[in-house]
């Protein structure tokens, strides 16, 4: 029998459930593997090499390299350790949610201070705004 | 016996307390956001809680996929603030009370909540950021806390249903035990807020307010909204707010017997925006 998963049909969201998480074990332990600084300072050193020590997909790698957030979060990843690889990078979170939205920084932060995204037009997806 | 005398809530966003960390509170963008908590921080010193039990989340610190406990509760002499990549934040230790964490553990499990059992965790912003908007920036935290760390990071997370229920499996734990302390049961996380995905940036101030309403006056029936109603309507990481359904169920007037009394309603603050997210804070006392 298929799962519930009632959150299918929410606009511009990946739910980061078990499946998910299964998906993404290896790609989100990297990401936590950053919290030491020696990690890090290996990881900015030789990003490519740090990867190829993960178990992780081709895709995967590909995605932290280019620091495509939406796509490693299409391929398991959950924003608390991606955030791993923005604070390596020196990005606040604001940043990293910003760039996920195709707005530019500014306009992202000003979208914030004007009382944030409206859930009108984005509550399911394919829904008239 | 002890007694909860009061549930206090309050949003986590890490930016306050990198804010407060940087000296920043006094800058236009966050003073409005400190202004709502300058009550609280005054009415800390009157009530002075002899130990607060604090629900909070981690994010992907002291848990990482290794191990997802749904309910955990800190049963440990104290607790060192993380390094969450950034460094860890320049605040006081966090000393534990053993000795009613492991009450409590008993009483609730044996009262069919399993809990987890830690005695060794870092606590992170969801643990830190409460305690600096609600004691100041201090030398030595007031009280001990007992951490409890509630996973609503992996879905499917706790229902509301649970989290309310389980708070009033804890108000009866404290309430069993012998020495007569004055405990404050904390919710935190929250409000509205979506950190992922193109759609992050969600706001949904008409909701958050209801839900601060429904909070007051229908917390039962507020614990039964689902979790997609959450996700579709308060971002993807407002589920957090089921955490304040904890600290809810604990109070007096929804005890099974009907004896308690409605709470009184301290205090109530709502800002938009910290970072990406809207700031929510109550304090509920016990009547």
């Amino acid at each position: 029998m298929s799962l519930d998963k009632p959150y299918m049909d929410v606009p511009g969201t990946t739910i980061f459930d078990a499946d998910m998480s299964r998906m993404g074990y290896h790609l989100n332990q990297f990401c936590m593997s950053l919290m030491k600084a020696e990690n890090r300072a290996r990881f900015k050193a030789n990003e490519r090499a740090y990867l190829d020590e993960w178990p992780m997909t081709e895709e995967q790698k590909q995605a932290v390299l280019d620091r495509d957030l939406n796509r490693c979060i299409a391929l398991g990843g959950n924003i608390y350790f991606l955030a791993k690889i923005g604070a390596t990078d020196g990005k606040s979170f604001q940043q990293m949610a910003g760039s996920m939205t195709g707005l530019s920084e500014e306009q992202y932060r000003d979208m914030m201070i004007k009382g944030g995204r409206s859930v009108e037009g984005n509550r399911y997806t394919g829904e008239k705004k | 016996m002890a007694r909860i005398t009061a549930s206090v809530y309050t949003s986590h966003v890490p930016a306050i307390g990198a804010a407060l960390d940087a000296g920043k509170s006094h800058e236009a963008y966050w003073e409005p956001v400190f202004k709502g908590y300058d009550f609280v921080k005054q009415w800390e010193k009157e009530q002075k809680p002899d130990v607060v039990f604090l629900v909070f989340n981690d994010h992907a610190t002291a848990f990482s996929l290794e191990m997802i406990p749904t309910f955990a509760i800190g049963t440990a002499a104290e607790y060192t603030p993380a390094d969450e990549g950034w460094g860890p934040r320049p605040v006081p230790k966090v000393m534990g009370h053993p000795k009613l964490a492991a009450h409590i553990a008993q009483s609730v499990i044996q009262d069919d909540f399993d809990l987890t059992i830690v005695n060794k965790m870092d606590v992170d912003h969801g643990l830190t950021v409460p305690l600096s908007l609600v004691f100041g920036q201090v030398e030595a935290w007031p009280c001990p806390i007992i951490p409890f760390a509630v996973n609503v990071v992996q879905y499917p997370v706790p229902s509301g249903r649970r989290c309310f229920m389980l708070g009033k499996a804890i108000r009866k734990a404290i309430e069993s035990y012998d020495e007569p302390l004055n405990v404050q049961i904390w919710g935190t996380g929250g409000m509205s807020h979506q950190l992922q995905g193109p759609r992050a940036g969600l706001i949904n101030r008409e909701w958050d307010n209801a839900f601060l309403d429904r909070l007051i006056s229908d917390p039962d029936g507020l614990s039964r909204l689902p979790h997609i109603d959450y996700v579709r309507e308060a971002g993807s990481e407002g589920i957090e707010l089921v955490m304040w359904l904890i600290a809810r169920g604990a109070m007096s007037d929804v005890r099974e017997d009907g004896k308690g009394k409605a709470p009184t309603v301290r205090q109530r603050f709502y800002h938009v925006p910290a970072s990406n997210t809207a700031v929510g804070h109550l304090i509920l006392e016990n009547n």
